[in-house]
């Protein structure tokens, strides 16, 4: 019996902590991913970002309702995963328009990094309008086809225990794409000329000038990546949650502190910051008590709900690591830029 | 009968008052011209305004026969002009290979020969190419910088105070892999504080004040001038 | 244009604006928008301060404000005294534990060398303060929050006049920005941009949840008023004879006598609200009027001069042994307390305090419009913009209705995309703002009123 109560406490953080952790944090992940980019070869933190992230899933979600209205759906897969390629491409091209008409003033200018970030705000506010135009500021699930992989009761019953574990379809596909995003990237920065020429121009900019990288196309393809990236985090997260255009606003906090807590400027910190926000806002805001009665003796259970904190408090906790970070360790986990 | 690469009668500056006046620097194939002159006499802007970093008011900048004066700082890096800035010069975040490979970003070839002859130049930077720029010592970054500018094999290479900060030692090790560069057929220019060591090696020297050509000659010539080493190299 | 003109030119059109607002819909309109003009001037120059003068980006404005807010509710709102004698002592002990361990953090921080044992000493506080904190906090809010939930359920205030709130608003607003700052302002400029925008989000999830502080989202209203009520004026001898006497003529006008009573009854109770809101402008124009006379005297000051030295050029200014971080410590305190006096003043003028309402799009980026598009490193600049933009920010949703009401004036009536752009019309105003940002900063990026170069 005693081993049953240890099994069943493993399965309830499970459920309930990892795999909403693994999940979240991947979203996460990507998102910080194109943030920590953009800061890395622009130079400047993109207010914008977040909203980008809104625009990109709007665009997802109307093309997966074009296909759904003309009969296409992805099977077992949600029909969203079909329609993110599209919504890439529109999400990529509108980012390059914005680069064309807006950015590429103040670069030629050589404008401090903090004008650019006003401009951001700028960006951010038309984003804004435009999303909630189009698609209104409501709440929005989009998903369809196989909800789970694993339902918690088919996996009480299979393995008699008290607890059960669920893994949505989203939170497997999830962590898969991406993992695939991530090794892709990585592969292109680390492997490809395009890619080497990238991280050239991010460190040096004068030299990768004389060597006769081309700063235009590097830019483009920023953007590019930067597209692809944060569309795929908020398709990602709109299917596992759901899409609210604040919602997605109010990431950028998180998404900001993964950058800088993983080293900003720096892809594998991006990673790692992410799922370091991700973990613990989770694990902080999670009650223990069930855990607790599970693997104590009767008598020293837990009377309270033996939390951190309340979950009212999630986006607090990225903040709280941001500033630790930046106290104890201003460059991040992973040596990000110069501060 | 023009030189392999002509820069003559440079007038200009940054946009205000004018830096160099009618300036001349000229260099030949397997020749090293070393530009020296007091701080401020507008030695590194004339090389700037061979590269086209600066626009010129007047100037005729001949390379090989072809008019390059209206081309950009990356077209004339694609004509074959390379080259190596004081500070800043290494991709810091890459790896030595990685350097390298930037270096030959205009290049479609195959690079590794290049790389290669590099090596062999260069002996130590093959043990390290796979650790990063920014890693190394400051000998060795030069190295790192000068390869990464011979990566495009440049048929001029202009060198902006290659042993600024370096000990005697390297120092005497960059301008002896200066003249093994120079005796490949590559036309070399330099803009240099530690004048004697430099007119030493080479073969052409120009001494700029206010902007101007003072002297030109040849190294030793210029060493042996009286009125050079009064002003400008200690008696 | 001349620069001599520009500012009178743009206050007169300001006014013209109004005017006509006043003059088309009512003056009890206008003077609304006023109102909150003068507010968000107010708050325009605190952040003017801090970047137009320090350079320093702060994305926390709405906190800030937030803060004063919460200070209004703490100053004015009567104390609950029955939640006091149940549960006072355990708030109390549970904020001790809280300070003492922070105290304790900071001081193992600072003073323990040996790592393994500063790590081990950290775990320990952190764990022991979160049982002690638990043990007294849970049990002594539950208490707080059952009391007569539906009118109270906090701890309430101190019963003063809301007026003293301003003050004490720049004092806590002054706290917060001084550990802030502490932190982040050491570090490069975005970082302070990115702390303050995590700040503020605390500060709102903070006074949205801690419902025995701040009764969260279910809101604090009927705040006492600095200036009479509309039903008090109506009643009053004096309010009754002004207003006759200044509508003497058109009273006169009317033959019977009942019907001029009906008149001057409808002109009273219109008239004592227009008093009202004249009441509440006077002193919002008092504060603006005094924070922009001290703010000049300051950035005229030896002090202002070498704060702007260290913005132009960073570097010389460390060099010639300035202290860099001392001044923008300074600077940041100050805007953040200004910003924290416009929040109680907000908080007063609406008689209610509602967390839910803090967005940081309202509340923080729109005052950066304004000392942009005002005019950077300029203080009239600055009350320019809060006006300019705060009467655009009301005024454009209107006007986009009825942009987009001509747009699908050809569709059906209930032609469903003609229902969707009518419906969406609303958000057409965050484009209208980010479109003003975009155009000032590329053709006009100085502002409407430029910084004066000040001569050497």
């Amino acid at each position: 019996m005693e081993n049953f109560e240890f099994i069943n406490a493993i399965v309830l953080l499970a459920n309930f902590v990892l795999v909403p952790a693994l999940s979240y944090g991947s979203q996460l992940a990507l998102a910080t991913l194109s943030l920590t980019i953009v800061y890395g070869v622009l130079r400047f933190s993109n207010f914008a970002q977040a909203d980008w992230m809104s625009f990109g899933t709007m665009a997802a979600i109307l093309f997966a309702w074009l296909f759904q209205s003309i009969g296409i759906t992805a099977g077992i897969f949600p029909t969203a995963l079909l329609a993110l390629p599209f919504a890439i491409i529109v999400t990529a091209l509108f980012c390059l328009l914005i680069d064309r008409s807006v950015y590429s003033f103040y670069r030629k200018q050589k404008s401090q990094p903090i004008v650019l970030m006003i401009v951001s705000v700028g960006v951010m506010f038309i984003l804004q309008a435009i999303v909630r135009f189009i698609i209104g500021p409501n709440d929005r699930k989009f998903f369809d086809g196989e909800k789970y992989i694993i339902h918690a009761l088919d996996f009480k019953n299979y393995f008699g225990l008290e607890e059960g574990l669920t893994i949505k379809s989203t939170q497997l596909i999830t962590v898969i794409v991406a993992l695939i995003a991530m090794i892709s990237l990585f592969y292109f920065l680390q492997k490809t000329k395009l890619g080497k020429s990238m991280r050239a121009y991010s460190n040096n900019e004068d030299l990768a000038l004389l060597s006769g990288i081309n700063p235009e196309k590097i830019v483009i393809v920023t953007w590019i990546i930067s597209s692809i990236l944060i569309t795929t985090a908020g398709v990602l997260y709109g299917l596992d949650k759901s899409f609210k255009p604040f919602t997605y606003f109010n990431l950028l906090l998180p998404m900001f502190a993964a950058a800088i807590v993983g080293g900003i400027g720096s892809p594998i910190g991006a990673v790692i910051g992410g799922y370091v926000i991700a973990f613990s806002e989770i694990t902080l805001t999670y009650a223990y008590k069930k855990f607790f009665v599970y693997l104590m003796p009767e008598h020293l259970e837990p009377s309270g709900l033996m939390q951190v904190l309340s979950t009212d408090y999630k986006f607090a906790i990225s903040f709280i690591i941001l500033v630790i970070v930046l106290i104890v360790r201003p460059t991040g986990i992973v040596r990000g830029k110069i501060i | 009968m023009t030189k392999f690469l002509s820069c003559t009668n440079m007038t200009g500056g940054y946009g205000g008052e004018d830096i160099i006046h009618s300036c001349d620097i000229e260099v030949d194939k397997s020749q090293i011209v070393v530009i020296v002159g007091p701080n401020g006499a507008g030695k590194s802007t004339a090389m700037k305004a061979m590269l086209g970093m600066i626009s010129l008011k007047e100037g005729n900048l001949i390379l090989d026969g072809s008019d390059i004066s209206k081309l950009s700082p990356q077209d004339r890096v694609a004509a074959g002009i390379a080259f190596v800035p004081q500070t800043m010069n290494v991709f810091s975040e890459l790896t030595v290979e990685e350097n390298l490979e930037m270096g030959a970003f205009l290049r479609d070839d195959n690079i590794q020969e290049t790389i290669g002859e590099i090596y062999n130049l260069f002996p130590a930077m093959k043990d390290k190419r796979n650790q990063l720029a920014g890693e190394l010592s400051g000998g060795q970054r030069q190295q790192v910088a000068v390869s990464r500018a011979l990566m495009t094999r440049p048929k001029v290479l202009m060198l902006d105070e290659p042993t600024a900060g370096v000990s005697p030692i390297v120092m005497k090790e960059i301008f002896e892999r200066i003249i093994t560069i120079k005796n490949s057929g590559v036309a070399i220019v330099i803009v240099e504080q530690n004048a004697k060591q430099a007119l030493n090696i080479a073969d052409f020297g120009y001494v700029l004040v206010g902007g101007e050509n003072k002297f030109s000659g040849e190294g030793q010539e210029l060493l042996k001038n009286q009125e050079v080493r009064k002003s400008f190299l200690g008696g | 244009m001349n620069d001599e003109l520009r500012a009178p030119i743009a206050f007169t059109v300001m006014g013209i604006l109004l005017a006509i607002v006043g003059f088309t819909q009512s003056w009890s309109v206008s003077l609304s928008i006023i109102n909150l003009c003068i507010i968000s001037s107010i708050m325009a120059i605190g952040v003017n301060l801090q970047w137009g003068y320090g350079g320093l980006f702060n994305a926390g404005v709405m906190g800030f404000t937030a803060l004063g807010g919460l200070t209004a509710v703490l100053v004015s709102h009567d104390p609950i005294y029955e939640a006091w004698d149940k549960a006072g002592v355990g708030i109390i002990i549970s904020t001790i534990i809280f300070i003492l361990s922070i105290t304790a953090l900071l001081f193992v921080f600072r003073n323990i060398e040996n790592k393994q044992i500063r790590n081990t000493l950290i775990i320990l506080i952190i764990f022991f303060g979160l049982i002690g904190i638990n043990n007294f906090y849970g049990p002594s809010i539950n208490i707080i929050e059952s009391i007569d939930p539906a009118k109270t359920g906090f701890l309430g205030g101190l019963g003063l006049p809301i007026i003293f709130s301003w003050l004490i608003a720049a004092v806590v607003a002054g706290l917060v920005a001084w550990v802030i700052g502490k932190i982040t302002l050491r570090l490069r400029s975005d970082y302070l941009a990115i702390a303050t925008l995590g700040i503020s989000e605390i500060v709102i999830a903070v006074v949205k949840h801690e419902d025995w502080l701040s009764r969260g989202v279910k809101n604090v209203s009927g705040l006492d008023r600095p200036v009479p009520y509309e039903i008090e004026l109506q009643e009053s001898q004096w309010f009754l004879n002004l207003i006759e006497s200044i509508n003497f003529s058109k009273l006169e006008a009317i033959n019977s006598l009942t019907s001029r009573q009906d008149v001057l009854n409808d002109l009273v109770i219109s008239s004592s609200g227009i008093f009202v809101k004249l009441c509440y402008a006077g002193l919002f124009f008092s504060v603006l009027l005094l924070i922009f006379y001290l703010s000049q005297l300051a950035l005229n000051s030896p002090w202002g001069r070498m704060l702007r030295a260290i913005r132009d050029n960073e570097e010389a200014a460390s060099a010639m042994g300035k202290n860099i971080f001392l001044q923008h410590l300074q600077i940041f305190i100050i805007g953040s307390a200004i910003i924290g006096i416009a929040g109680a003043m907000l908080t007063t003028l609406d008689g209610q305090f509602t967390p839910g309402s803090y967005r940081p799009l309202r509340f923080t980026f729109i005052i950066w419009l304004m000392v942009i598009i005002g005019g950077s490193g300029n203080n009239l600049g600055s009350i320019f913009g809060g006006f300019f933009i705060w009467f655009i920010w009301i005024e454009a949703e209107p006007l986009s209705i009825g942009f987009v009401n001509m747009l699908a004036g050809g569709l059906e009536y209930d032609n469903p995309l003609r229902i969707h752009l009518l419906g969406s019309a609303a958000h057409l105003r965050l484009f209208i703002m980010g479109l003003l940002l975009l155009l000032a900063l590329r053709f006009m990026p100085k502002g409407v009123i430029p910084e004066k170069i000040q001569k050497k």
